[in-house]
Formats: structure tokens, C-alpha cells, sequence
């Protein structure tokens, strides 16, 4: 059995990632089956379930999208800290995981056109004594974020005087508010509000949402992929346009949120 | 953290040849290709703003290692006497008790334990505040010095034992004879003779020390290779790596050496 | 008896998952130990020639990644040498090939495993006296089948303690690969753990399954090494 299941997993690293086309073919290559990146601990946009199964609003979208495009789909994990040298590595074609499109990750990969666009938020502890989300009120405190983030980015940018704690995933900066190693966190407005409605979050509270400085965040999320790659870009920029437009988005949306994600 | 130990070359080969061979050639020529490349790679994205930013990151970072390691190996160094002591002991539940720590903490990955302590122990937040050490795992780095001093104290009660039983009877003997009380013999005759022996094993489990210190960049300690996840993550650029690599390379190979000259420099009175 | 739940198979315990995760570990050690085997080995009589440029490379090869971190080694190969494959095969319009976590993990852990084994291997040569190789001679042997009949069976018993050791560090450096993805014990078991918020319940079970791992393969060690001795015990 152990024979059998190294040669699977061999294989499976092998195969799933020879495509038989050079990067350069990527413009004109015939797409029947598109592997997509995410990360699957991001809830509520992606995550992993009990059995294993990615879950979420990025895996609704992209298989949504998917449909949309008349491809195969097929799903990769990846630390979020490696997804951008994944993807140019060619372990997957395209990242569908809440990435921001900002003009930092533009120079290494191209990206669609938005698929939903949140402002930032900070949550506390309910016995916080931190009044607001001003650089003063957060002077000499502990901010958790995830490692490479916008979010990351942003706090050292909004918060000189605070010491930035930057974790592999949400998961993580949650359990150490939680146990009050620090005493703040910084993410999405959508995945703090899940988190702190959750039994999970019942620790914590929204101190307030922040404004989404463009130079950092970009213009939204949308889906990345590998430069030079039109043809792609092409076929998910009008499925993100028809799935906007028959429904199928919001009834997505529906099901996760009781407002519009998508965004001005 | 292994037991293999660095070991120098000397003996006859029973295999020779006399003139370089298609193997080393190819060999070296692999060396130099990849030589080649990453010259030209660094060279060709040779960024001047990268080194601003990031030369004082990777220092601090380099710092926080040294640190780490080196207080972990000292609080080792202490928890390790009564294991030793334990492992030899008549004892039976002191022996016991010291081989289960002894392969508890050999017998599992250091990335598991840290993550046990980091995360496992925050979950038990109230308990740590009744018995007043929550300062102490509150904190990233001292879960870090935590894990890794229980884990080098298991390897080096075994290199203690090692070096102590390394020491003939006749020495204990001797001492006897003399009139000399145990401590006496065990302080004056056996420790020098056994830290002879222990100098290059200890020296090994310092370097083991350094690299696996890496994973303390997991639980958001920015020592030298949290730095450079954090540098390559914002920069995408491989050179980051190649930076920590030589640096690692560098402490490595400077304690190795430095191992040789010390341990030339003990045993001189063992040369004939 | 949450846990117990949690630790269960099916949809709602993450028992079948972490079950996969012991089978990938236990798939990427046994397919890195024949390939850090017969590296190290090569490595071992790449050291002892009298060919200056191959005892150099061989020499440059034990320090690097004897001297490297192994997480350092693991994030070289997967970012590096994927990247590095990713321009060869962009210059040379072959097709592409990009190295899986696995593959990577296989491929960083060889290294390792194999700088370490050539030293092992070496002072095991060493070990080996120099009238072996003269008798062997003596009888009409030739050099090849004085290393497969003579040197070889002895080399294995005495170099087979410090083999053991690395057959241990390497099962546990698997661990190091679940940071870049691989879904082997750790990664399971951080997946769960953060699903369901009991860190201190699955990253215990986790370091249980390495201690069984590990106490399993000291006794297949153990068996491997009486039998290599028994010609000895007979006498």
C-alpha cells in the first residue's frame, strides 16, 4: 500500500504540474482544465471543512466562474506566504483566495478585474481599554495580521508606533487574541465580522473599520494570474461579467453575506 | 537535532585513481554552473535599495538567533545535569522518569513541540494566570527559548552520559585511593577528562541548534529566517534566500572551526 | 468525550485525515531513504579518491547542506529550483516541470539525508582494515567484486547505528514540509487544529503518532541490526 500510495503522490506532483506547454504558450493555449491556487484558511472565503473540503465564498466564485468559462476546475492549496511564486512556478494557473490586486503584486503577476472589494477593520478585546482605530490609540500596542497581507502592510503604514505580529494564517492571530498575546488584529471587515459572530469570537469586538488606502490595497480583489497569460485574463474577466449579470453572483453572495461585497 | 557527528578525514583510500576523472569533472562543473548562475542572477537584479532595507533587518534577525540559541543552550545545559544524572542513576524511577524525557523530546519533530507549546499552551490561558508563568508564554521568543532548551536538555544529558561513562573505572579507582570524597574525584578527575570528549559533540549540538532554530520563524519571531520569509514574501525576490544562506553557512562554518582549533588546543598533551 | 468525536473518522472527526497525513509522512521517508542511501554512499566514495576536483565537489556538497537549515534547504528548492526549472525550460522550449511539495520535500530531505550518510559511510570505510582489501586481492578478486562481496556486507553492519540515527532525523525533518503544503501529520493535524480550535488536543496527537513512528522504527532498527550481526553471535 505505502508503495502504491508513494508512487500516487510522485506522480501526482509530477503530472498535475507538466502540462506540456511552455509559459509562452500560455497566451494561446486551448484551456480545458484551469488549476486554481487558494489558500483554505481564510473563512469565510476559503476554508477547509472536517472532511477535508474547500469551502467558501472564493471557492463558490470560482467554480461559478468555472461554469461560466466552460473549463474543468481543479483545486490547490498553498500557504499564502509562497501562492504568488507558486502560481509562477506553474503549480496552478490561477489564484482565486481573496488576493488584493495592489500595484506591489501587479509587478510580479497580472491580475483580472475585481470580483468583491471590503474596506479593513481592527477588532479587540471586549475589556480592551484601545478607544478608536487612530494611530494614537494603538501607540506601543501588539497588532496581529497575517504574513503578507495588505492587512500587514497597512498596520505598518497606519500604526508606526505599534509592534506588528505577522502570522502564517487568520487562524492563528485568533487563537493569540484569544489568549490576549496581543492585543489587537487587523483583517477584512467580512472575516472579522464571521469570526467575532462565531462562538469563536466571542472574545473580541469590532473597534471599527478603516479607510482602504488605494497605495496598499489596490482597486479589490481579483483573481491573479501568471504574467503575459491574456488569453485567461480574458476568459475570467467576462465570466466575472456574466455571472454578475445573471445572478449567479448574488445568489453566491446570498448565501455568505446580508450585503453587497461587491463594492462601489 | 541528530547524533552524527562531523568527522575529519585522514585514512588511506582504498580506492584511487590519479588523474581527475569524468565524475569530478562533472561534479565540479555542476558547483560552478550553479556558481555562475547565481552570480548572474544576483547580478543581473542587482537592487542597491534591497541591501538599504533589509542589511540591518538581516543583522537584527541574525542577533535574535545568536540569542535565542545561545540562552536556549545555557538553560539546556543546566536542565540536562539531574536527566544525565537520572539516566545513570540505580534508581529505577529516575531512570525511568529521564529516558521517557530523554525520548519525548528526541523522538519528536522540534516543530511539533514548539507548536504544542505556542498554540497548545495558549488554549490554557487561565490556567497559566492561576499559577502566575502567563508572562512567560505570553511571549513568542520565551515559548521559543522554552521549547528548544527542554529539547537540546535531552540531547545533551546524552551526550553527558556519554562523555561521563567514557572515563574508565580506574579513574574513580585512583581517586579512591587517594582519600578523595566522591564530588572531589567527580569535580577535579572525571568533569575534565569528560569534557574533552563531550567538546566536539557539544559543539555539534549547537550548530544542530542554529538551523533548527529557523522554525522559531513560524511562531512570529523574527530571527534570521523569519526576516528573510518576510523580505522574499514583500520582494519575491530569491536573492533573500541566498543571503540567509550564506550567512547561516558562515556561523556554521566558523564553529566548526573553531571547534578544531579548541579541541587541537585541549588535547595537546595527549600528542606524543 | 468531545474529543474523541473530533478524533473520529467520518465528516465530523478529523481521524481519516490525519490517518492520510501518517501515510504521506511515512511515503516521503521511505522514498527519500533509498535515493539519500545511494547518494550518500557515492558521496562517501566521491571523498576517499585521489581525484582533487571530486573530493572537493563532494567536500563543497557536505558543507552546504550539512551547514544549511533544512527549512532553508526545503524553501530553496521549492521556490529556487522551481524557478531555476521554470527559466531552463523557457529557454530551452522544453516542456515544463515544476516540483510538487512532495517532490520538493523528497528532493531537499536527499540532500540532507545524503550529506550526513557520506560521513557515516566514510568513517565506516575507515573502520574497514586495510588487509580485507589485500586478501581480497589475494584470492584473484576483482576491485568491483571486492566491494560488492567483501567490503559492502561488512560496511552496512558497522555503518548501520549512524544510519539509524539518520533514518530518525529524517522522519522527523518530514515535519519541515508541511510548511510549504505538503498535507503529511503536522499539516493535518495545524488544519484541525485551527478548525476547531483544540491546538493543545491535535498537535499532542500529532507528537504521539511521531513518538509511535519513531518507537516503531527503533525496533525495526534493532531487528535490522541483529541480523546483520548474526554471523557474529553464533561464534
Amino acid at each position: 500500500m505505502l508503495t502504491r500510495s508513494i508512487l500516487t503522490l510522485m506522480t501526482a506532483g509530477f503530472l498535475a504540474t507538466v502540462p506540456a506547454h511552455a509559459q509562452e504558450s500560455d497566451a494561446d493555449k486551448d484551456w480545458s482544465t484551469v488549476r486554481i491556487g487558494t489558500e483554505g484558511a481564510y473563512p469565510p472565503f476559503n476554508y477547509l471543512d472536517a472532511s477535508g473540503e474547500l469551502k467558501g465564498f472564493d471557492i463558490d466564485i470560482a467554480k461559478a466562474l468555472c461554469d461560466a468559462m466552460k473549463v474543468e476546475c481543479t483545486f490547490v492549496t498553498q500557504d499564502w506566504d509562497g501562492m504568488i511564486p507558486a502560481l509562477q512556478n506553474d503549480n496552478y494557473d490561477a489564484i482565486i483566495a481573496s488576493m488584493s490586486i495592489t500595484p506591489e503584486r501587479e509587478e510580479q503577476i497580472d491580475f483580472t478585474n475585481k470580483y468583491y472589494q471590503t474596506p479593513p477593520a481592527i477588532a479587540v478585546p471586549k475589556d480592551s481599554d484601545i478607544a478608536g482605530t487612530t494611530k494614537e490609540d494603538l501607540s506601543g500596542k501588539a497588532i496581529g495580521a497575517q504574513v503578507s497581507t495588505t492587512h500587514a502592510r497597512a498596520a505598518e503604514a497606519y500604526f508606526p508606533d505599534a509592534e506588528i505580529r505577522q502570522y502564517p494564517t487568520a487562524e492563528e492571530y485568533k487563537l493569540d487574541i484569544e489568549s490576549g498575546r496581543i492585543d489587537a488584529v487587523m483583517d477584512d471587515v467580512v472575516v472579522l465580522t464571521e469570526w467575532l459572530n462565531s462562538d469563536a469570537g466571542a472574545c473580541c469586538k469590532l473597534l471599527g473599520t478603516l479607510p482602504a488606502d488605494p497605495e496598499i490595497y489596490g482597486r479589490g480583489v481579483g483573481v491573479g494570474l501568471r504574467k503575459g497569460n491574456d488569453k485567461l485574463k480574458g476568459m475570467f474577466n467576462d465570466a466575472i461579467a456574466t455571472i454578475r449579470e445573471n445572478g449567479t453572483y448574488k445568489t453566491i453572495q446570498d448565501q455568505y453575506f446580508d450585503f453587497d461585497v461587491y463594492g462601489g | 537535532m541528530s547524533d552524527a557527528s562531523f568527522i575529519e578525514a585522514k585514512a588511506p583510500p582504498p580506492i584511487a585513481k590519479k588523474r581527475p576523472g569524468l565524475g569530478g569533472l562533472i561534479f565540479a562543473g555542476v558547483w560552478a554552473l550553479i556558481a555562475i548562475g547565481l552570480a548572474a542572477y544576483i547580478v543581473g537584479n542587482w537592487n542597491p535599495a534591497l541591501l538599504d532595507t533589509y542589511a540591518l533587518p538581516y543583522l537584527e534577525g541574525l542577533g535574535v538567533t545568536v540569542g535565542l540559541v545561545l540562552s536556549s543552550f545555557v538553560c539546556g545545559a543546566v536542565l540536562s545535569l539531574p536527566v544525565a544524572l537520572g539516566r545513570m542513576s540505580h534508581n529505577p524511577l529516575a531512570r525511568g522518569l529521564a529516558f521517557v524525557f530523554v525520548y519525548f523530546f528526541r523522538g519528536t519533530p522540534l516543530i511539533a513541540q514548539i507548536f504544542l507549546v505556542y498554540y497548545g499552551f495558549g488554549q490554557f490561558r487561565d490556567f497559566f494566570d492561576t499559577i502566575g508563568l502567563w508572562w512567560f508564554f505570553r511571549e513568542a521568543w520565551s515559548c521559543a527559548l522554552f521549547s528548544l532548551s527542554l529539547n537540546t536538555a535531552a540531547y545533551q544529558a546524552e551526550i553527558l552520559r556519554g562523555a561521563i561513562q567514557s572515563v574508565p573505572r580506574g579513574q574513580w579507582e585512583g581517586g579512591t585511593s587517594l582519600g578523595l570524597s566522591k564530588a572531589v574525584i567527580f569535580r577535579k578527575i572525571v568533569l575534565p577528562q569528560a569534557m574533552i570528549v563531550a567538546l566536539r559533540p557539544y559543539a555539534n549540538e549547537i550548530i544542530l541548534m542554529i538551523k533548527a532554530s529557523a522554525i522559531v520563524a513560524i511562531i512570529t519571531v523574527y530571527d534570521l529566517f523569519g526576516i528573510t520569509r518576510q523580505a522574499y514574501s514583500r520582494t519575491f525576490d530569491f536573492q533573500t534566500y541566498v543571503w540567509a544562506a550564506l550567512l547561516y553557512l558562515a556561523i556554521v562554518e566558523a564553529l566548526r572551526n573553531l571547534t578544531n582549533l579548541a579541541e587541537k588546543r585541549l588535547t595537546r598533551h595527549l600528542v606524543r | 468525550m468531545e474529543s474523541l468525536t473530533l478524533l473520529g473518522f467520518g465528516p465530523t472527526g478529523w481521524g481519516d485525515e490525519i490517518a492520510w497525513g501518517v501515510v504521506v509522512t511515512a511515503s516521503l521517508a521511505l522514498a527519500t531513504l533509498p535515493i539519500g542511501l545511494v547518494f550518500g554512499f557515492l558521496l562517501a566514495l566521491a571523498k576517499q579518491t585521489e581525484d582533487k576536483l571530486l573530493k572537493l565537489s563532494a567536500d563543497i556538497y557536505t558543507t552546504i547542506f550539512r551547514g544549511l537549515p533544512e527549512l532553508l534547504t526545503l524553501f530553496i528548492v521549492y521556490f529556487g529550483v522551481n524557478n531555476a526549472l521554470q527559466s531552463f525550460s523557457r529557454a530551452t522550449g522544453l516542456p515544463d516541470i515544476a516540483l510538487s511539495s512532495f517532490v520538493s520535500g523528497m528532493v531537499a530531505l536527499g540532500f540532507v539525508f545524503s550529506a550526513f550518510a557520506s560521513e557515516v559511510f566514510l568513517s565506516a570505510f575507515r573502520a574497514i582494515p586495510r588487509g580485507q582489501y589485500e586478501g581480497s586481492s589475494a584470492l584473484g578478486l576483482s576491485r568491483y567484486q571486492t566491494m560488492i562481496l567483501v567490503v559492502l556486507p561488512q560496511l552496512i553492519r558497522i555503518a548501520l547505528p549512524g544510519l539509524g540515527n539518520l533514518w530518525m532525523n529524517l522522519l522527523k525533518d518530514t515535519a519541515l514540509v508541511s510548511v510549504i503544503g505538503l498535507t503529511d501529520i503536522l499539516r493535518q493535524s495545524q488544519i484541525a487544529a485551527r478548525v476547531t480550535r483544540e491546538p493543545f488536543l491535535f498537535f499532542g496527537t500529532a507528537i504521539v503518532i511521531y513518538l509511535v513512528l519513531t518507537l516503531l522504527s527503533s525496533v525495526a532498527i534493532g531487528g535490522i541490526d541483529r541480523w546483520t550481526k548474526r554471523g557474529e553471535m553464533a561464534k
